[in-house]
């Protein structure tokens, strides 16, 4: 009695089974793994609102699967392999510190379709790498920094240092420099995506230190929350919006809007043109998005930032144009050069006039 | 006065905030350590102090009430603690590391709906014009209230273990609970009390964070404090004081290694981000060289279950 009810379970639980992978074969299944919460409203919640544009766009075609808070690291090859197993037909890696991991899970997955973010190792045909010009929108928050700065010193909080981030103060710093020359900058690393009470803690140490302008490329509103203690004190929102910091200290934001990207990539697994890519697109294609500036910011200014953004977007502006110099003084880019992707994408030295070394 | 460019002032008053949420965690812990019970679950604890804490502050719109709550919510998960190594006689550490992954997923799934909401806003304590003293006022007398709760809470147990009958029930429950038990005292009710404690004082150093130090919620928000107040029940040689003095080097180090990279100093970020764990193993090392008492005081009953009919 005992066995054959058993048996009929274990019947019942491979009817599922099957049924389940039939199903799987009509719907094309979109994965993400996720290096913080979505709920840091931030970067990992906004790479989640591109999975929800997915889920809009497709309906009942899709069907979608994440995994938040995944540490880069052993963990992840665990995490993607599981994924790769139950049956997601693209897989979408969202931190620069899954790369490796990312490869080594789709060399053993080929008919699976990975998607690495801010990464440049795409070491088997079935890998992609997508990232958004950050320091786009970096240099028309520089531009607002530089014009709003009081004490003419910025402070930025670093996350990793990683050509990424490297970028997004170079970039930051020229654009303050060339409206306010007398501004200084001052770094604070973090080493960490996600840790609000040590962004928090950096961020007061950097306004002790008499900075007035916080820029952070940490993905929590932390930074902000202690900036608002303050008087006197912007910021700027990071990855997301952060609207609920304005009118203070929030003045803008730089958004990172994965959704028109994961929608193209994942139609393109559906209809079977997916093909290997290497993205890299900026305000001009809507992957980078500048949030609304706010009242606090005067209007000459918010002009200014708002003509910068569209020279940039249009393509009449690079935000790495020589002359420019690197920290040492050594030459870079003559006048009127631009740098290439190639040296962007591998950053690694600070321009002139920063102070500090990028730890190596 | 700044010394290469860092206001000692400021450092110092910074780093009392900084250092809060671990000193009550510690101090929670140290008393039911004391108790002979090794409950590692102070990062679970914790951060049900801290989400229980926002999510009545929220509601409530008074901070006082979320720090109620926040403490009530510590409390709550210690007592599962307590239920588990109490009466069915559990392994405690076990259990403790349990503790921790329960209420590290428990409270993010309370807190799914608070995320990206403010809580009411806790002000400094009005000292008048002892906040405008020179130098002393901006260590001193500008802060909130719960930087002196937590120097009250290390003063209040320093008193009650050492000039107390409760603190001697309590040692004694600690070094040997055979001999309280002897002596005719309840050994599981009052190790169950001090976990309670225990739990409060770790919920309220979780509610610290949520409401003043992040004032936000997120998930993973106390980051790995709730172990570092375990390393410090030891660090302190399970001496109150000491409790104050290590949470004042951990916190001051964290924020000293990022106000020295904010100042432009030149030392390389990892070895200021190690310096903390580097000094504790330092401390360790010392203590336990074994020159008189302050060598490994731990109580001799610590981390033993006790059932009176065994």
């Amino acid at each position: 009695m005992k066995r054959r009810h058993l048996l009929a379970t274990a019947a019942l639980g491979l009817g599922l089974v099957t049924s389940g992978a039939a199903m799987a074969q009509d719907k094309t299944k979109a994965c993400w793994v996720y290096v913080g919460p979505i709920g840091d409203l931030g970067w990992s919640y906004q790479h989640h609102q591109g999975l929800l544009a997915v889920e809009a766009a497709y309906g009942d075609k899709v069907e979608t699967a994440y995994q938040e808070s995944v540490p880069e690291g052993a963990d992840a090859e665990r995490v993607l392999t599981q994924m790769a197993l139950s049956g997601c037909d693209i897989i979408f890696t969202t931190s620069f510190g899954y790369m490796d991991a990312t490869n080594a899970v789709a060399a053993k997955f080929p008919d699976v379709k990975f998607e690495h973010a801010t990464g440049f190792k795409r070491e088997h045909p079935n890998v992609s790498t997508y990232n958004a010009r950050f320091y786009e929108g970096r240099a028309v928050m520089g531009t607002i920094a530089g014009r709003m700065t009081k004490s003419n010193k910025i402070g930025y909080i670093g996350s990793f240092p990683i050509p990424e981030v490297v970028q997004g103060i170079n970039a930051s710093f020229i654009h303050a420099k060339k409206v306010n020359p007398a501004v200084e900058i001052k770094v604070v690393w973090a080493y960490t995506w996600f840790d609000p009470a040590k962004e928090a803690d950096a961020a007061k140490a950097l306004i002790e230190q008499g900075v007035d302008v916080i820029l952070a490329h940490t993905d929590s509103t932390a930074p902000l929350a202690e900036a608002q203690k303050t008087p006197g004190v912007i910021g700027f929102g990071q990855a997301s919006d952060m609207i609920d910091y304005a009118p203070s200290p929030r003045v803008s934001s730089i958004i990172d809007n994965w959704a028109p990207y994961y929608v193209k990539q994942v139609g393109a697994v559906m209809d079977g043109t997916w093909a290997q890519t290497d993205t890299w697109a900026g305000i001009g294609d809507g992957e980078v998005e500048i949030g609304a500036i706010t009242e606090a910011v005067p209007a000459e200014v918010k002009a200014e930032a708002e003509a910068l953004a569209a020279s940039i977007a249009s393509g009449a502006y690079h935000p790495f144009t020589g002359p420019l110099k690197k920290q040492d003084g050594s030459d870079w880019l003559a006048e009127g050069a631009v740098a290439d992707d190639g040296t962007l994408a591998g950053m690694n030295f600070f321009v002139e006039g920063i102070e500090g070394e990028i730890p190596k | 006065m700044m010394f290469g460019g860092i206001d000692p002032t400021l450092l110092i008053a910074s780093l009392m905030v900084a250092s809060v949420p671990i000193m009550l965690a510690a101090i929670g812990e140290l008393v039911v350590e004391k108790a002979g019970v090794l409950n590692l679950g102070v990062e679970g604890m914790m951060i049900m102090g801290a989400v229980v804490g926002f999510v009545a502050a929220v509601k409530t719109g008074s901070p006082v009430l979320g720090f109620l709550g926040g403490a009530a919510g510590g409390a709550c998960l210690a007592l599962v603690f307590a239920f588990l190594t109490q009466f069915l006689l559990a392994n405690q550490v076990a259990t403790g590391l349990a503790l921790t992954l329960f209420g590290l997923g428990l409270s993010s799934l309370i807190g799914q709906s608070f995320v990206g909401q403010r809580p009411p806003l806790t002000g400094d304590v009005p000292f008048g014009p002892l906040a405008d003293l020179p130098v002393l006022g901006r260590i001193l007398f500008q802060h909130d209230s719960l930087v002196y709760v937590s120097i009250l809470a290390v003063a209040a147990v320093w008193a009650v273990l050492k000039f107390t009958r409760l603190g001697l029930i309590l040692r004694a429950v600690g070094e040997s609970h055979e001999a309280a038990h002897a002596l005719g005292y309840k050994v599981r009710r009052i190790r169950v009390l001090a976990i309670l404690f225990g739990g409060a004082m770790a919920g309220l150093g979780g509610a610290y964070l949520s409401l003043i130090r992040v004032p936000q919620w997120t998930d993973g928000i106390t980051a790995g404090a709730g172990w570092i107040a375990l390393a410090i029940v030891v660090f302190a040689s399970w001496k109150p004081w000491r409790v104050l003095l290590g949470a004042y080097l951990f916190g001051g180090i964290t924020v000293l290694q990022l106000n020295l990279q904010a100042a432009g100093a030149k030392i390389p970020v990892e070895y200021l981000s190690m310096s903390p764990y580097l000094i504790t193993i330092l401390v360790l090392v010392i203590m336990s060289s074994g020159r008189g008492k302050a060598a490994l005081n731990a109580p001799a009953s610590l981390g033993q279950n006790f059932h009176a009919a065994r």
